[in-house]
Order: C-alpha cells, then structure tokens, then sequence
C-alpha cells in the first residue's frame, strides 16, 4: 500500500556571502538536510522584499526561511539589520491575521557554518511538516 | 468657527498671498462632506463648510496643487497636521508654497454610527454643543454627540497641531490616548480566533483602493496595485489569499509612515477596521523600536530606514508563546 506522507515546500532566501556559501559548505561536508528545501539566491538578506514572502505562500511554499549574514558582519555592512526591522515586523503582522507565524523564520548563518545550515533546515522542515499544509495562506488559483 | 475661516480664506485671496484654498464643501447629503478647492470668494461664500463633517484630511491634496503656481492656502486639523509633516519629510510638498492654516478640532462625527441609531432617510443634520438633532423623512431624533463620535475621535492621539503658519482657536495637547486597546485585545485572541477575525472582516474588502486613494502616507505615483501584470493582485479579490495580501502589503508599505490618521477606515465602504491593521505596526514600532509618532517630527528618521546593533531578533515573534 502505498502511503503518501506530506513533503512541505519550503522556500529559503539565502544571501548570497554568507548563507548560500553555508549551504554550500553543507553540501561539500556531506551533511544531509531535507530536499524539501528550495534556495533561492539574494544579493542580501535585505533584498527580501516581503512581498517575497507572500508570493511565496501564494506560490505553495509551505514555509518560507531567511537567511543572511550575522548582524554586523553584512557584506554590504548594514543590510541585514534593515532585514531584521523589516521581517521582525512582517512576522508580527502575520502572526496578527492569525497566520501560523511558525511558517515563518529568520536564521543568521554564516559561510563558515555549513553544520548550522543543515541543522536549521532540519529543524525548520520538521516544524512545517508538522504544521501540514499552508492552508491560510494559500492561493486556489495557483493550486495544480 | 466656519465665518471666521471663511473670512481668512476671503483675506488672503484678495491680498493675492494665496492662489487657491482648499477646505471643505457640501456633497450629495447634509452629511456628506467633501474637499474642495476655492479659487474666489464667491465660491467660498456659496461653498465653504467646515462642521462636524469635515473629516477629510486635507493633506495629501496638497501634493498636486502645490505644485501648481503660487501659493495655496489649506486647512488643517490638528491629526492632519502629523499627515502634513510626514509628507513634508518624504519631500512631497513644497513648504513655501502652502500656507497652513491649523484649525481646532472637537472630534468629528461618524454618520454611520448615527444612521444605526435613526436609519435612512436623513434630510437635516444640526448640532447643537452636546447634542445633535437629526431629521429624517420619518421623524426626528436627539442624539448624543459623544455617542456618534467616530472611533478615531474617541481615541483621538493629539489635539495639538504639529505644523502651522497661523492658528485659528485653541491649541490643544497631545492626548493619552487608549487607540492600541483594541490590537491588544486582537493579540490576546489565539491564532484560530484571529484567524476567523480577519478572515470575516477583510473578506468584505471589494478592493475599490478607496483606502489607498485617500492615505497621506500612499502617494506614489506609481503603484503596485495598479499594474495588472504584477501578478500580486487582480480587478476584484478571487480568493482569500488576495484579499489577505492586499491588506498585508497596503498595511506594510505606510509601515513607519502612517501617522495614524484614521482616513483608511473611515472611508471604507465595507467598514473594515483598516486602522487596526496600522496600528499594530505603530504598536510593534513602538514595543520593538522605542516610542515613534510619524509625522510629529519632520527632521526624524524613519524607523524601517533606520536601526540599531541591539534590534531584538525576528525571533522575539517567531518564537514567543
């Protein structure tokens, strides 16, 4: 018989000096992390656009994860703190619609932590699998 | 209140100081008020009205007309004062060109909560201190003023006008007001009830962009609302998730901006609370980043083109209980 457990879609912004180089660090160590996970490359964490995240949720994702440089060590210096405003306050909003704000999180990893990469994604997938669907943020017109 | 602004208004049209005036006219009903801009005084003697109506703020029109030649002459509420100061920052109005008259403000009234009371069919509205009388086609009412208040008035932020050239009545203070009870109350909710909360107010939204068209705080010349390849959202809401993303993303971009005039809300033809929905990034703002009223100072910056070292981390929503 055959059993169709859910795969969440997450969708993970990762910039492009400190992230993604995790990623890649995580990939080249051999470390495992779900293939659930889409990255998708910024120039910064502060490229995100919350009109991302939402287009995001309206696209399917499950999830959606923002990765960028630890406070202070920005490539661009101060990018990843407009970030952190910006994101801190969409998450808050909503969380106030009453939209699972588990779906939602910021890391700060660097290219020097490929481990922590693979453990944050670990971890976020299995909060989101637990979650299930994204069902209050979800878009029929875009459903297959 | 009214002679004397229209006396001002006359005054300076003839000294040839201001170009144009904008105030207030009567529309369709008593009780509908509308923006006006007067050119002669004989259009101020016919037109002009300035009563318990007048809610519009009349701020945002000054971005197009003080663009124009010569100087305009505008009335403005204490509330509207903080919308005039924040567009000023944002480099949307040239200061020389307007003259700002700041008129006292006692808390204007909410007609709909006043046709709860007498139903349809208002033909004459007067006010009277304490009272209001109301004449419908069917009878006649006295209706407490405090009673029809709109809920921005009710918890109103400030009497106190924050930029004027000349002050006509008292000035006021800035108030201790209750206006975050209400989001409190929302964010006391769990994540089910708030859910079904917004879900039942914003799926009234038919997206006429009225709340778009009468913010202060929105006055891009383009925007994202209007381009239909966006892909973010069509004519008419189709599903709940456009309803949801377009409050989110109106709500999001005056984020830090709104001075939290109220004009969203009242305007709403479907009466949805927009404000709330501000008010929950004012209160964020405020919690998060320390005390910030848009508007109060010009020179301030912004607190989503600013930060700190020491900003909490996104965690602080993400993880709390």
């Amino acid at each position: 018989m055959q059993v169709n457990e859910f795969k969440p879609k997450i969708v993970a912004f990762c910039c492009n000096w400190c992230s993604y180089a995790g990623a890649d660090l995580a990939g080249t160590n051999r470390l495992n992390y779900p293939a659930d996970v889409k990255i998708i490359r910024v120039p910064c964490s502060c490229r995100v656009n919350p009109l991302f995240v939402l287009r995001a949720f309206q696209r399917g994702a499950d999830g959606v994860i923002i990765c960028g440089c630890h406070p202070g060590d920005c490539h661009y210096t101060t990018g990843n703190y407009y970030a952190r405003r910006r994101m801190t306050l969409l998450f808050s909003m909503l969380d106030y619609l009453g939209i699972e704000k588990e779906r939602t999180r910021v890391e700060w990893v660097s290219a020097a932590e490929g481990a922590k990469f693979a453990a944050t994604m670990n971890d976020f997938v299995a909060t989101v699998t637990k979650l299930g669907e994204n069902k209050r943020l979800e878009d029929l017109r875009c459903k297959k | 209140m009214q002679e004397v602004m229209k006396n001002k208004a006359k005054e300076l049209l003839a000294s040839g100081e201001v170009r144009a005036v904008i105030g207030w006219k009567k529309g369709e009903f008593c009780y509908d008020i509308t923006p006006a801009v007067f050119t002669n005084a004989e259009e101020i003697d016919n037109g002009f009205i300035y009563d318990d109506f007048c809610g519009a703020n009349l701020s945002k029109y000054l971005i197009k007309e003080a663009h124009k030649d010569g100087k305009v002459l505008v009335f403005l509420k204490p509330c509207d004062t903080y919308s005039f100061n924040q567009l000023l920052s944002e480099h949307r109005i040239n200061r020389e060109k307007v003259y700002v008259v700041g008129v006292s403000c006692d808390g204007k009234v909410d007609i709909e909560k006043i046709k709860r009371t007498v139903g349809d069919g208002i033909i004459a509205l007067s006010s009277d201190g304490d009272k209001i009388s109301v004449e419908t086609l069917y009878d006649k009412y006295e209706i407490n003023r405090a009673d029809a208040l709109a809920e921005r008035c009710v918890n109103c932020k400030s009497k106190k006008h924050v930029a004027y050239d000349e002050l006509l009545g008292d000035e006021g203070e800035v108030l201790d007001s209750k206006r975050f009870d209400e989001v409190e109350m929302i964010e006391n909710m769990t994540a089910d009830e708030r859910f079904e909360f917004w879900r039942n107010e914003l799926s009234r939204c038919i997206r006429c962009n009225a709340c778009r068209n009468v913010c202060p705080a929105c006055s891009c010349e383009k925007c994202i609302f209007d381009n239909d390849n966006s892909g973010y959202v069509n004519k008419a809401p189709v599903t709940s998730f456009e309803e949801n993303m377009f409050h989110i993303i109106r709500a999001f971009h005056v984020a830090g901006r709104c001075t939290d005039c109220g004009e969203c809300s009242r305007v709403c033809p479907q009466g949805i609370p927009l404000h709330l929905l501000n008010r929950k990034f004012i209160k964020d703002i405020n919690t998060l980043y320390g005390d910030y009223q848009a508007g109060e100072d010009p020179e301030a910056r912004g607190p989503l083109t600013s930060y700190t070292e020491k900003d909490p981390e996104p965690s602080v929503v993400t993880d709390k209980e």
